[in-house]
């Protein structure tokens, strides 16, 4: 299955900058275009169900159809200090959302190490892979009409 | 006028902090220092402030004025096996930060000090006990507007030397703690609830923890580790309040040999500090392999 075609993009540019340094700066840039879901669709206390398992960041994934099927991804990160969450969630937001369902249903969640490195702790790491498994299976449960 | 005012108050909330750190009934209250004694110190050349997080992004994002970052990942593990650095690292990374053997190193960071509290202990494991945490961490001195910046600090390199790691004080290995439950001896599980009773790794959808069994070490007491912090300020808590937790709740009594243990041995750090340094307790080993090893271990005893 093909990955979606601006999530490429996104790790690829990722990719080309070898110096951490210069690869978390832009990280952090992309972490402070990060907006939370819309009060429209949902507000506090967010529901558990909304809630990324094992992110201690306290991330919550909110899912809203697009007229052609696909779905948009919005987040909240209740975490004030949670940079690399909100990093995430905008990444995926930007890349995953309006992509072929079935694409994203099959985004691999080691894509974290392609975004952040090899070098993040084992909590955080399965936090911000809770994010990406978290919006494929919305994607998938959507594909299956479980959603 | 106005500013011998702003000095007056602010000399007055200086020892208001300092008194109320001591108030609070610890132990050994001159481990933890306040955000105001670290802004006093910002350019002692006897301190050095160490940021350590769990978050990568935080540090580079804005720090507190010369600060320098220990990152537990690169500074503080063997970059091939699962241990911590040796004597030859930990002599390198003190070089590097430009700590000597009197430099009072002062640990602050993200999620309540708990990877500050990490970096403290292994620095423990290499002696170097003139160190503090600053209470609050990294939240408490934003909460309260105080300076952040993105300048990297550069230190002219120490000539340290480095002592042997002592891993029989402080930490536990598995044929210990093995003998530890055996024998039933007091321990603590700090991770949440739902980790102590196993659900976790039974939930549908939810990632592998690192782990192919779920539940927790028999007769470990569940005591999640951020309890013994106050959820408005990020401060630890009283000595009375930590004692009713550890004592009245879970049942350790001053003189035990207990330990203590979480996923990997992170969140543990800092209950360890707790019971140690602000309880006072003589006999406190951290588990480092904690969850990840005990869970994945032939033929161990679990309790659910």
């Amino acid at each position: 299955m093909a990955v979606p075609e601006k999530l490429t993009q996104t790790l690829d540019l990722l990719g080309s900058v070898p110096d951490r340094t210069e690869r978390i700066q832009l990280l952090i840039d992309i972490a402070g275009r990060f907006e939370e879901v819309p009060p429209r669709l949902a507000q506090r206390p967010f529901p558990e169900e909304a809630q990324v398992p094992a992110c201690e960041s306290e991330a919550y994934v909110f899912p809203e159809p697009r007229p052609d099927g696909t779905l948009d991804f919005h987040f909240a990160v209740e975490n004030p200090q949670g940079i690399s969450a909100k990093a995430m969630a905008v990444i995926l937001d930007d890349t995953l959302s309006g992509a072929p369902l079935e694409q994203v249903a099959e985004v691999p969640t080691d894509i974290v190490y392609k975004v952040f490195g090899r070098e993040l702790s084992m909590g955080k790491s399965m936090g911000l892979m809770g994010m990406v498994g978290m919006v494929a299976n919305l994607a998938k449960k959507r594909v299956e009409g479980t959603a | 006028m106005i500013e011998l005012v702003t000095n007056m108050e602010r000399a007055e909330r200086k020892e208001t902090e300092v008194s109320e750190i001591e108030n609070r009934g610890y132990v050994n209250p001159g481990v933890l220092v306040s955000t105001d004694w670290v802004a006093n110190h910002l350019n002692d050349p006897q301190v050095r402030i160490v940021e350590s997080n769990e978050d990568p992004l935080l540090y580079p994002s804005g720090h507190i004025p010369g600060a320098v970052e220990v990152d537990w990942t690169r500074d503080l593990n063997d970059p091939v096996r699962r241990d911590y650095l040796g004597k030859e690292g930990f002599q390198a990374l003190m070089r590097r930060i430009g700590v000597t053997k009197d430099t009072t190193v002062v640990f602050y960071g993200d999620k309540n000090n708990w990877w500050a509290t990490y970096a403290y202990w292994v620095f423990q494991l290499f002696g170097h006990d003139k160190a503090k945490i600053v209470d609050g961490g990294r939240i408490k001195w934003l909460n309260e507007g105080r300076p952040l910046t993105k300048d990297v600090p550069s230190y002219p390199p120490s000539d340290y030397v480095a002592a042997e790691r002592d891993d029989k004080r402080i930490r536990a290995f598995r044929d210990q703690v093995l003998e530890h439950t055996n024998a039933k001896k007091p321990m603590i599980d700090v991770r949440s609830p739902a980790e102590y009773s196993g659900e976790k790794l039974h939930m549908p959808d939810y990632p592998n923890e690192g782990a192919l069994r779920g539940g927790h070490i028999p007769g470990a007491k569940s005591v999640p580790w951020a309890k013994a912090i106050n959820p408005d300020n990020g401060t630890f808590k009283s000595a009375d309040e930590l004692r009713a937790l550890y004592e009245q709740e879970a049942g350790l009594k001053p003189g035990d040999d207990v330990v203590v243990y979480c996923r990997i041995g992170e969140r543990s750090s800092h209950t360890w500090f707790v019971l140690t340094h602000l309880l006072g307790y003589k006999q406190v080993r951290n588990y480092d392999g904690s969850w990840t090893e005990w869970g994945n271990l032939v033929g161990v005893p679990i309790e659910r």
